[in-house]
C-alpha cells in the first residue's frame, strides 16, 4: 500500500526514534511511504497564533507539494500536530471561499496551486489500524509484549476535533486495541486523551509542569510500566521534561515514554537499537527487560456468595 | 552566514469599512469559516473543560461574554488566549458547536496587533519559532530555545542546562538549521499572503 | 368553455399584499385581458376574508350569475375553506372556487414591486385557466365506528381511555409491556407535590383494568392498520403470556419458585432483577404474569417447569401461541411515551465505566421503597450511603451534538432528586449543576425555593467531565465533577460519592416504525408531528389519528394528562357526529387504463391503494386517500387522475402562469 509521507520537523532529529521505528515497521506491514518533495514546517501552533492567511498558505504549500505525487491521494502523517494542521487547512480551504482565494493567490506567487480535497492527511495510527488492520498486525507478532502494563496515550490532536471520525474524541480505543493485539496488558488510563501542555513549559512553567505531572501521575496510579504515545510533542513533554517536572514538584517518577511504532517493532521481534531506543530521557531498559517475564498472579478478590453480594448490576458497555 | 530577518508578525492596518464592526463582528470576521460565536449560551462547558483555566485571567466563557459586551481592551489584555493549549476539548464539548479554539487563535492575533498584552513570553515564543520557519522553511529548536531563554529567562538557563545537555547527548538536537530547497518560493508565498491579508480584510 | 362566468377577487390583505403588489392594477388587468377567458368581473378589496369581502363574492354570484370564482389572496391553507363557504352560501358549489396565493408565493418573497405585480397577474391568470376545468364535487360521507384504539398504556393513554370509556364508548388499550402504567409506575415521588407516584397512578390503573368499556391488551403490539377514516381495521398481535388468564389468580407463587433470575432492563432500569416468569411490579394491571421465553429454562432446554409444578390452579400454558386479533375502530390515539437518552454516548460523564454514576431512572428505582434496594439510596456496592451527591442537568439535551431541544422535565426532576437525597441520606451534601433553572408551571418555582431552603448547593455551570483521576488532595477515591462555576467565574473540581445524570427524553426507539404503520409523520427529532404546534397539538395530519403525552414531545405528567383528556374529547366529539364528511379531492384509478403494474401501491404514503388480484387492477380507497397526487404523477399508463387536480386542470394552470392564454390581440397592457 502506497502513501505520501509527511515526517514533520520533529521526526528529523528530536523524534528520530519515531521516524526510525516507523520506517522499520513499514516493511513487514507492506506500507510504502514516499516522502513529500521539499516539504516545509507546518507551523505547529505557533505560526497561526500570529498570522492567518500566511499560516494557511504555509501549510497549503505542503498540500500542494503532496498533490504533485501522481495517484497518491492519501498522506501518512506520524506527528499529530502536522496531521491536524494539514487536515484543518484542507477543510477550511474547501469551506471559506475568501480564504481560499487569498491562499491560492499566495501559492501562485510561489508557482504552486492546490485544489481542496486533493490530498487527505491521515495519522499514521489511523493507517496502521484501519488500512493494515489488527489481524494483519497480530500475524506479525513474534515476541508478544507479555508482562507489560502499558498506558495508551493519545494526546489531543489525533482525536480532536476529530477529522474522519475514526475514533472517539473523548474515549478513544484504537491504540488500546493495538497494544492488546501486541500482547500487552492495557490499563484503562482515564487521562489518555488529555493534553500534554504543548509549549506551556516555556510560556508558563507552573502550568506546563502541572499538565505533565497529571499525566505521569495518572499512569503511575494505574501501575503502568510505560506510556505509549502517538505524537513527538507529547513524547518530548512527558519524557524530556520529566526530570524538570520531578524537580519542580519534588517527585521522583521514572515513567518511560515510548512511541507506538517502537512497541510494534519490539513485538515484531526487531532489535531495540534499530527502533530508536536509547534516545529517551527516562530509560526504557526496565520496560524491555520486563517483556516475557511472567508477572506474579494477582491475588484474586474473595468471591462473595450470592446471598452476601448486594451490589447492583452495572450497565452493559461495548455496543451502543 | 545568512542574515536573519526578524520574523514579522505584521500589524494589520485597521480595516477600511463602511460601518464600524462591533468587537464581536470583528472577531467573527477574523476567524476562518463560520465560528458561530454569537450562538454562545454561556453554559460554561468550555471553562469547565479547559486544562489551563486555573491559570487564566478569565475563563474562555468569560472572554466570550466580554467580547459580546464589546470589552475589546480587557479581552486583548487578558492572558486567556495565550494560555490556550489548543487541546480542543472546549470545541468538541460545546453544545452550540462554537469553534472556540479557532477563536482563541484569532484573539492571539488581535492581541499582538493591539499591543495590550503585558506578558511577552507567549507571543515572543511564537515569534522566535516563526523566524526560523520563515527563513529556512523548517523549525530550528536550538535557535528557538537559546534565543528565547536568553531573552526571557537567562537565569533559568542554568536550570534548563541538564535538559539541554540531555538533548545533545541523546542526539535529539540539530546544531545548525536545515533549509528547504524551495525557500525562495516559500518566502514569496508568505509575503504575498501577508500582503493579501492586509488589503483584503474588508 | 367561454360560457363560464368567472369572478376574480384580488385581496390587499392590508399592506401584506398591497405593499408590494399593485392590486388595483392586477384586478383591472384581469378584467381587461382575461375577459375572453371568461372573466366577467374583477375586484380588489382590502380584506377579502372579512364578512364584507365574502359578501362581495356572494352578491356577485347571485347578481351576475357567476359560475366560477378565483380569489387571489393568502395561502389556501388559511382561507380556502372561508371562500368555499362563501360560495356555498350563495348557492355555488364550493369546489368551483379557487384560491391562488399572491402573498406567500409573491408579495412576501419578492422585493421588486414591478416584477411582483407582473407575477401576481400570471398567478391570477393561472387560477382563471384552472378554474375553468373545475367540476362541482360533493364530499364523501362515511360513518364513524364508535370504538377507539389507544396505543400505549402510560398515564396519557390511561387518561384518554378513562375519559372515553366513562362517556360510554368502547376502548381498546394496547400496551407492549405486561402491565399498563408506563414510566410513571417507575417513579418514586412526583414533582412538585412529592405525591407518591404509584399511589396516584394505581387507582387509575385499577379503574382501567376493571372498566366494562375498556378492553386491555397488554403484552401486545399493533401490527397493521387498514381501512379508512372512521373505519379502521387494526391487527393486534397478543403475544403469548404462556399463562392461562382464565385460571391465573395472580398469587405470585410462580415468580417465587422460578429459578432463573435476569436483570430487569425495563422496569428496574437495569438495577434490579426479575424472574423469567414475572409481573413487572406488584400493583401490575393486569395481574397475570408473562414468561420471558428468551430467558426461560423450559424454552431453552425443555426442563425445569417449576412454575407449572407449583401453580395452584394449573394456569401455566407453555404451548400457548401468539394470538392475532382484528378489531374495528373509528379513531386512534397514539400515546407511546418516551425513552431515556443513553448517557453512554457522552463518555466524559463516565456512565458505564465509573460505578457510581447513575441515570435518572436508576435513581428513581433506588429511591423507590419497592425498588431493588428497598428505598435505600446507596452506591453501586448496594451498601454504602453517599455523603456527597452531584446532580447533573442537561445530559443529552440542549446540545447540537445529541438532542437540540430542552427535555422539559429535567430541572424539576433534579430538584426532586435533591430533595429525595436529603431525605434518604440525612446530612448528605447535594450539588446541582445547571445552565438555567426552568420551573414554569404552578408550584414549580416554589419547589425551587424549597430546594434552596433545604440547603442544596446550586452551581451554575454545565458539567465538563466526571472523572476518577485524582489530581488534588481530597480527590482520591472520589468521583470528581469538573465544571466552571460561571457565577463565581472559576473552574471547580468537586469531589462527590455519587453522580446522578438527569438524562434527556427521546422518542421511543421504535417510534418511527410505528409511525409508518399508522401513516403519520415524525419530526427530525423523532417526535410525532402535531397538526399545528400552537393550536392543535393533539391531532395529526392524518384524519382520526391523534397523539397525546410524550409521544408528541417531552412534557410532565400534568401536561400528559391534559393531552390525553384533550385527545379523548376530540374523539368523543367525532363519535357523537356519527359520520364524517371527507374532502372529495382524491385520486381515482381508471380501471380500463390500469395495467396492474402496482407501481402506485408502494408509493402511496397513506396506504390507500389496494390491488385486486382477481381483476388485475389497483383501486384507490377514497376514504384513506388524502389527495397528495403521488400516484397520479407516478402512474406510467396515466391511468390515475385526481378529482380536483386533473391533468387538464394542471396543464391549464401552467398555461395561465406562462401567459400562453393571452392572445396578441388582447387589450393592450
Amino acid at each position: 500500500m502506497k502513501y505520501s509521507f509527511f515526517p514533520g520537523c520533529s521526526l528529523e532529529r528530536n523524534a528520530a526514534a519515531y521516524l526510525q521505528s516507523t520506517l522499520a515497521i513499514a516493511k513487514p506491514l507492506d506500507l510504502d511511504f514516499q516522502e513529500v518533495e521539499d516539504w516545509n514546517c507546518c507551523g505547529a501552533t505557533e505560526y497561526i497564533s500570529l498570522n492567518k492567511t500566511a499560516a494557511f498558505a504555509l501549510i497549503a504549500r505542503n498540500l500542494a507539494q503532496a498533490a504533485k505525487a501522481d495517484g497518491l491521494k492519501e498522506m501518512a502523517v506520524p506527528c499529530s500536530a502536522c496531521y491536524l494542521n494539514l487536515r484543518k487547512v484542507d477543510k477550511y480551504l474547501g469551506e471559506d471561499a475568501r480564504l481560499y482565494k487569498n491562499v491560492s493567490t499566495a501559492l501562485a506567487a510561489g508557482g504552486l496551486s492546490y485544489q481542496p480535497g486533493s490530498v487527505t492527511a491521515r495519522h499514521l495510527l489511523d493507517i496502521v489500524i484501519n488500512d493494515v488492520g489488527y489481524s494483519a498486525i497480530q500475524a506479525k507478532v513474534t515476541k508478544p509484549l507479555k508482562g507489560l502494563r502499558l498506558a495508551p496515550y493519545y494526546g489531543c490532536f489525533i482525536v480532536r476535533p476529530g477529522f474522519g471520525e475514526w475514533d472517539s474524541q473523548e474515549y478513544p480505543t484504537s491504540l488500546d486495541r493495538l497494544l492488546k493485539v501486541l500482547g500487552a496488558e492495557v490499563i484503562d488510563f482515564p487521562m489518555k486523551a488529555h493534553c500534554c501542555g504543548g509549549h506551556m513549559t516555556q510560556v508558563s512553567e507552573a502550568t506546563g509542569m502541572e499538565m505533565i505531572r497529571r499525566l505521569i501521575k495518572g499512569a503511575v496510579d494505574y501501575r503502568a510500566d510505560a506510556i505509549v504515545t502517538v505524537c513527538p510533542m507529547c513524547q518530548m513533554n512527558l519524557d524530556a521534561f520529566q526530570p524538570n517536572m520531578n524537580r519542580f514538584f519534588r517527585t521522583s517518577y521514572q515513567m518511560p515514554i515510548l512511541y507506538f511504532t517502537q512497541m510494534m517493532g519490539i513485538a515484531f521481534g526487531m532489535d531495540a537499537a534499530a527502533l530508536g531506543f536509547g534516545s529517551e530521557f527516562i530509560s526504557a531498559r526496565p520496560v524491555l527487560a520486563k517483556i516475557g517475564v511472567e508477572a506474579p498472579p494477582e491475588q484474586p478478590a474473595p468471591k462473595k456468595s450470592r446471598r452476601d453480594d448486594k451490589s447492583l448490576p452495572m450497565p452493559k458497555m461495548g455496543e451502543q | 552566514m545568512t542574515i536573519l530577518t526578524v520574523g514579522s508578525s505584521h500589524a494589520a492596518s485597521p480595516q477600511a469599512v463602511s460601518k464600524p464592526l462591533t468587537f464581536l463582528e470583528e472577531v467573527e470576521a477574523a476567524t476562518p469559516g463560520n465560528s458561530r460565536l454569537s450562538m454562545c449560551i454561556q453554559c460554561g462547558t468550555c471553562g469547565g473543560s479547559c486544562p489551563s483555566a486555573a491559570d487564566m485571567d478569565h475563563t474562555p466563557r468569560q472572554i466570550f461574554a466580554m467580547i459580546r459586551a464589546g470589552l475589546r481592551d480587557e479581552v486583548l489584555s487578558s492572558n486567556t488566549p495565550w494560555f490556550c493549549v489548543s487541546c480542543y476539548y472546549c470545541t468538541v464539548r460545546c453544545p452550540q458547536e462554537i469553534h472556540i479554539t479557532d477563536i482563541m487563535y484569532t484573539l492571539k492575533r488581535l492581541s499582538v496587533q493591539a499591543r495590550k498584552y503585558d506578558d511577552s513570553r507567549a507571543p515572543d515564543f511564537s515569534r522566535q519559532f516563526i523566524t526560523w520557519v520563515e527563513n529556512y522553511g523548517r523549525a530550528y529548536e536550538l535557535g528557538l530555545m537559546s534565543l528565547f531563554i536568553l531573552r526571557h529567562n537567562p537565569f533559568g538557563a542554568i536550570r534548563m542546562a541538564p535538559m539541554g545537555m540531555g538533548m545533545v547527548t541523546k542526539g535529539r538536537l540539530d546544531f545548525t538549521p536545515k533549509s528547504i530547497k524551495g525557500i525562495d518560493g516559500l518566502k514569496a508565498i508568505l509575503a504575498k499572503a501577508k500582503e493579501l491579508e492586509v488589503s483584503n480584510e474588508v | 368553455m367561454s360560457e363560464q362566468r368567472i369572478g376574480v377577487y384580488v385581496c390587499h390583505c392590508g399592506s401584506n399584499i398591497a405593499g408590494m403588489v399593485d392590486v388595483a392594477d392586477v384586478a383591472q388587468w384581469a378584467a381587461g385581458h382575461l375577459k375572453d377567458r371568461g372573466v366577467v368581473i374583477a375586484r380588489d378589496y382590502k380584506f377579502m376574508c372579512s364578512s364584507t369581502g365574502q359578501e362581495l363574492i356572494e352578491k356577485d354570484i347571485k347578481d351576475l350569475g357567476l359560475t366560477r370564482v378565483v380569489v387571489a389572496a393568502c395561502s389556501p391553507h388559511l382561507h380556502e375553506a372561508t371562500f368555499r363557504k362563501a360560495c356555498a352560501n350563495a348557492g355555488l358549489n364550493p369546489y368551483l372556487c379557487e384560491l391562488v396565493s399572491i402573498r406567500e408565493q409573491d408579495s412576501w418573497v419578492h422585493t421588486d414591486r414591478a416584477a411582483a405585480t407582473e407575477k401576481a397577474k400570471a398567478i391570477v391568470s393561472g387560477g382563471v385557466e384552472r378554474v375553468r376545468y373545475n367540476e362541482p364535487l360533493e364530499p364523501l360521507t362515511v360513518p364513524i365506528h364508535p370504538a377507539t384504539l389507544i396505543v400505549g398504556g402510560g398515564i396519557a393513554g390511561i387518561q384518554a381511555a378513562l375519559e372515553i370509556a366513562d362517556a360510554g364508548f368502547p376502548v381498546y388499550l394496547v400496551e407492549k409491556e405486561p402491565s399498563i402504567g408506563g414510566h410513571m409506575a417507575q417513579f418514586d415521588k412526583t414533582f412538585p407535590t412529592l405525591d407518591c407516584s404509584a399511589c396516584i397512578l394505581t387507582p387509575k390503573m385499577v379503574s382501567v383494568g376493571s372498566h366494562p368499556n375498556i378492553t386491555m391488551m397488554t403484552w401486545s403490539e399493533v401490527e397493521k392498520v387498514e381501512g379508512y377514516v372512521g373505519n379502521f381495521t387494526v391487527t393486534v398481535r397478543k403475544r403469548a403470556r404462556s399463562v392461562n388468564t382464565d385460571l391465573c389468580t395472580g398469587c405470585g407463587v410462580c415468580q417465587e419458585k422460578c429459578p432463573r433470575r435476569v436483570i430487569d432492563d425495563v422496569y428496574e432500569a437495569g438495577l434490579g432483577y426479575r424472574k423469567a416468569i414475572y409481573t413487572p411490579f406488584p400493583q401490575a394491571v393486569p395481574k397475570w404474569p408473562v414468561i420471558d421465553r428468551e430467558n426461560c429454562i423450559f424454552f431453552e432446554r425443555g426442563t425445569c417447569k417449576a412454575c407449572q409444578k407449583f401453580c395452584p390452579t394449573g394456569a401455566i400454558a407453555f404451548e400457548q401461541q401468539d394470538e392475532i386479533v382484528t378489531i374495528n375502530v373509528g379513531n386512534i390515539i397514539l400515546a407511546t411515551g418516551f425513552d431515556l437518552f443513553d448517557p453512554r454516548r457522552i463518555p466524559q460523564y463516565g456512565y458505564g465505566r465509573l460505578a457510581n454514576v447513575f441515570t435518572s431512572l436508576e435513581f428513581e428505582r433506588l429511591s423507590n421503597a419497592a425498588g431493588p434496594t428497598n428505598g435505600h439510596v446507596v452506591l453501586r456496592d448496594g451498601v454504602t450511603e453517599p455523603q456527597q451527591v452531584a446532580i447533573v442537568h442537561c445530559v443529552g439535551s440542549r446540545d447540537r451534538k445529541y438532542n437540540n431541544y430542552c427535555s422539559n422535565i429535567c430541572c424539576m426532576q433534579s430538584l426532586k432528586f435533591a430533595h429525595l437525597v436529603k431525605e434518604h441520606c440525612p446530612g448528605a451534601t447535594v450539588y446541582q449543576f445547571y445552565i438555567d433553572m426552568r420551573t414554569p408551571s404552578k408550584g414549580y418555582d416554589e419547589f425551587y425555593q424549597r430546594g434552596l431552603e433545604e440547603g442544596t448547593l446550586f452551581v451554575r455551570g454545565r458539567v465538563a467531565e466526571v472523572t476518577d483521576a485524582a489530581r488534588l488532595p481530597g480527590e482520591e477515591g472520589k468521583l470528581i465533577v469538573q465544571v466552571e462555576d460561571t457565577l463565581a467565574g472559576k473552574q471547580r473540581r468537586i469531589p462527590v460519592d455519587m453522580v446522578i445524570l438527569s438524562c434527556g427524553l427521546e422518542p421511543r426507539r421504535g417510534a418511527k416504525e410505528l409511525a409508518k404503520v399508522f401513516g403519520i409523520s415524525c419530526s427530525a427529532d423523532g417526535w410525532y408531528i402535531e397538526k399545528h404546534p400552537k393550536l392543535d397539538p393533539i391531532a395529526t395530519m392524518t384524519e382520526r389519528i391523534f397523539i397525546a403525552g410524550c409521544a408528541q414531545g417531552p412534557k410532565d405528567i400534568p401536561a400528559s394528562v391534559a393531552q390525553g383528556a384533550a385527545a379523548a374529547a376530540r374523539v368523543l366529539g367525532r363519535i357523537q357526529q356519527k359520520q364524517i364528511a371527507l374532502e372529495p379531492i382524491r385520486a381515482t384509478v381508471n380501471e380500463d387504463k390500469c395495467s396492474g403494474c402496482r407501481v402506485c401501491n408502494e408509493l402511496c404514503p397513506y396506504n390507500a391503494i389496494v390491488f385486486h388480484a382477481d381483476r388485475g387492477v389497483s383501486e384507490v380507497n377514497p376514504a384513506l386517500c388524502q389527495g397528495c397526487g403521488t400516484c397520479v404523477a407516478a402512474c406510467p399508463a396515466g391511468a390515475i387522475s385526481g378529482t380536483g387536480f386533473s391533468n387538464e386542470q394542471i396543464f391549464a394552470q401552467l398555461d395561465g402562469l406562462l401567459m400562453n392564454n393571452i392572445s396578441k390581440s388582447s387589450v393592450p397592457a
